[in-house]
């Protein structure tokens, strides 16, 4: 057990998948001398050498393609996106070919790869480096979407991921980086891949929420403590699927709920829970389903952040809204 | 002032278009251009050559039979085309991997599909994609199949694969996609074993080759990577497979990739979807390319050796095309797909939801 952040939690679940498994391979833009611009790949080369680890030239398209023939060819590629803005490049990649492959080939071929990239705002980094793409992710059948809020899940999470046999997409919360540690057990442990996980029990108002906002979720349930007033508050940990059971649950419980999201409101993760609770829970509910989310403009350039993303305060305006209802 | 430029850039820019001519052995008057070349085949070679590029014809002439009488799906004609697709395919082997276009169902066929396979694959039922070949399916993205070909050629190297080598296909207009370059740069920096072809057919649907590109030629598009390429007379099934084969023998050797022009015509529609050639070429153009059938200068060699004749060509087109017509009945007796069954092949273990969604349309699906 030692205190590690998010990226070295990252680090270490590299190093156990590439000690568990020969077959995997790492991937990308400066991993590998370099270790990453973030130094999530720190070490892991030297480690493991320049087969395992390596990198490749700057073309998100190419390095996606040569993870699907990695995949096709025995392997278990972990390929990096340096900014998940430059996924754009690599759509075709990704939604046209490495999540189907599964289905084209009625399970005979697969694509064991795992995809990871940060992304997330609040460090005012340059253009197309910190968009929330999961709205648009989350619509690619075949493809898994996991965005851990927390250096523990971001391990376990990860090592599930690399051990799935379907394409993932590991989404890295830049703002969480470096500004939150756990406790993190030496060793491998895992967290599925579809569970939704209940950070904080209580009995007055849910609050659903994934990556950087569930620490805000955990900010605004400290407040409202303080009043007497308990939220409960579920971290959805992947959202490709949606794992509606743990939300249902707590609604029946609570009977009201805030679904916050640090992506823009439109068509997306948010969404898709509001939709499911109006399917599957809406009467349950004895206020509105409370929505907090970016405004649907295109995303802000750095100094733009901080007034565009919502935080612990949009949070707390909206619950206080739904539980005056 | 000195009147010579600092940079003579068009003389820099004329100089791309000297190029080497391409490799040729039969012309179009049956005449030898490569008697060295010639030497390497014996009679039964030959033989083997005619015959597949009759098989193939066949296959084609049937094909859109089929396709006339409702029967078929998406499937895009491959009459012209004959000598560039079987030369190429002719020199791999069972272990290699293929990499293929939408037109180049014939070689998958060869490299293992059956016949059955490619309709209900061109039908767009999933039976049709459950082949034993070490293959992908048709690839509808044009150039996606390039850079994947770079992932398989540095797994096969990671694997220490012997004798294996990837064959992957685009076309002219496959050309321009930016994934065309990313693949060959990749497979260049990994010197990964991938035989990139690309069939020069002359259009890209409408769009004729002198504008997709100012480059004088496709090969040429291989230097920028690193990698060593030449035009072949795609009309020429002796070249095509003569330099297939060399590329092969040089990358089993321990090199890297390398990419191979083949200059080919379709002389038919882009797809059996309702393409009209007539909208963008006139039979004057064509014509040319039609007394350059790949079938009839090997024909008129072989004939001239007494090793081939009208009644055999004739005896073999029945032949094929009755098994055609029998592959084609197998596909008609395939099981139909089941919503459930796509559910279930979307992830390995379908999430909660699906399984719900599974549950539904098996009950329906039951009545």
């Amino acid at each position: 057990m030692a205190k590690k952040t998010y990226i070295q939690a990252i680090t270490d679940a590299l190093d156990i998948v590439l000690e568990d498994d020969p077959k995997t391979l790492i991937f990308g833009e400066d991993v590998g001398k370099n270790g990453g611009v973030f130094r999530t790949t720190q070490g892991l080369q030297e480690k493991y050498g320049e087969d395992r680890v390596f990198d490749t030239p700057l073309a998100e398209s190419g390095i996606m393609g040569l993870a699907t023939g990695l995949g096709l060819t025995g392997w278990r590629p972990i390929p990096e996106i340096q900014f998940m803005g430059f996924s754009f490049e690599a759509v075709d990649q990704i939604a046209g070919q490495l999540a189907r492959m599964r289905f084209r080939f009625d399970g005979l071929k697969n694509a064991p790869v795992t995809i990871r990239t940060p992304y997330g705002g609040g460090t005012h980094t340059a253009e197309m480096h910190a968009d929330n793409l999961e709205n648009f992710f989350t619509g690619i059948p075949g493809l898994r979407v996991v965005m851990p809020s927390n250096p523990y899940d971001a391990k376990g999470l990860l090592i599930s991921s690399v051990e799935n046999n379907d394409p993932v997409l590991f989404m890295e919360n830049l703002k969480l980086y470096r500004s939150m540690k756990d406790d993190i057990p030496d060793g491998k442990y895992t967290v599925p891949l579809d569970k939704a996980n209940v950070v904080r029990e209580g009995n007055d108002i849910t609050i659903v929420a994934y990556g950087a906002e569930v620490n805000e979720a955990l900010k605004v349930a400290d407040t409202l403590a303080e009043k007497n007033i308990s939220a409960e508050v579920i971290d959805l940990r992947t959202v490709s699927p949606i794992d509606t059971e743990t939300i249902f649950k707590s609604i029946e419980k609570t009977h009201k709920v805030v679904v916050v999201q640090e992506a823009q409101k439109m068509a997306g993760v948010g969404a898709q829970v509001a939709s499911a609770i109006a399917e599957g829970a809406i009467l349950s509910l004895d206020a509105p389903v409370g929505r907090v989310a970016a405004p649907n403009s295109v995303y802000p350039f750095a100094l733009g952040e901080d007034i565009w993303i919502p935080r612990a305060k949009e949070i707390e305006e909206k619950v206080n809204e739904i539980l005056n209802y | 002032m000195a009147n010579k430029p600092i940079v003579d850039f068009e003389a820099i820019k004329n100089n791309l278009s000297n190029v080497s001519k391409p490799i040729q052995v039969l012309n179009e008057n049956a005449e030898i251009t490569d008697q060295e070349i010639f030497d390497t085949f014996s009679d039964d070679d030959l033989v083997e050559f005619m015959k597949k590029m009759v098989w193939e014809r066949a296959l084609h002439e049937q094909t859109m039979n089929f396709s006339r009488q409702g029967r078929m799906g998406f499937y895009a004609p491959t009459e012209g085309e004959e000598a560039s697709e079987m030369g190429t395919v002719l020199a791999m082997k069972k272990q290699d991997y293929l990499l293929p276009a939408y037109r180049d169902v014939p070689q998958l066929i060869q490299h293992g599909a059956t016949v059955t396979e490619a309709y209900l694959w061109s039908r767009g039922n999933v039976v049709g994609n459950k082949f034993k070949a070490r293959s992908m399916m048709p690839q509808i993205i044009i150039g996606a199949a390039y850079v994947e070909a770079a992932g398989v050629g540095l797994g096969i190297k990671k694997n220490k694969e012997e004798d294996t080598i990837a064959f992957t296909y685009t076309g002219d207009g496959g050309t321009s996609q930016g994934d065309s370059y990313e693949g060959m740069n990749f497979a260049g920096a990994y010197q990964a074993p991938v035989l990139f072809i690309v069939q020069n057919n002359g259009f890209a649907i409408s769009t004729p080759r002198v504008k997709q590109t100012a480059a004088p030629t496709l090969a040429q598009k291989a230097v920028a990577a690193g990698i060593p390429s030449v035009q072949v007379d795609g009309m020429d099934i002796l070249a095509c497979y003569a330099v297939a084969k060399a590329a092969r023998d040089y990358m089993v050797a321990g090199n890297g990739p390398v990419l191979i022009e083949t200059l080919t015509y379709r002389f038919g529609a882009h797809s059996s979807a309702g393409d009209d050639p007539k909208r963008y070429r006139t039979k004057a153009e064509e014509q040319p390319w039609f007394e350059k059938d790949p079938l009839i200068r090997l024909r008129k060699v072989l004939e001239d050796k007494g090793l081939w004749s009208e009644e055999q060509e004739d005896k073999l087109v029945d032949e094929y095309k009755a098994s055609f017509k029998e592959a084609i009945k197998e596909a008609d007796a395939a099981p139909s797909d089941k919503v459930s069954d796509m559910l279930k092949r979307t992830f390995e273990i379908p999430t909660p939801e699906m399984k719900q969604e599974i549950d539904k349309f098996e009950a329906k699906e039951s009545k």
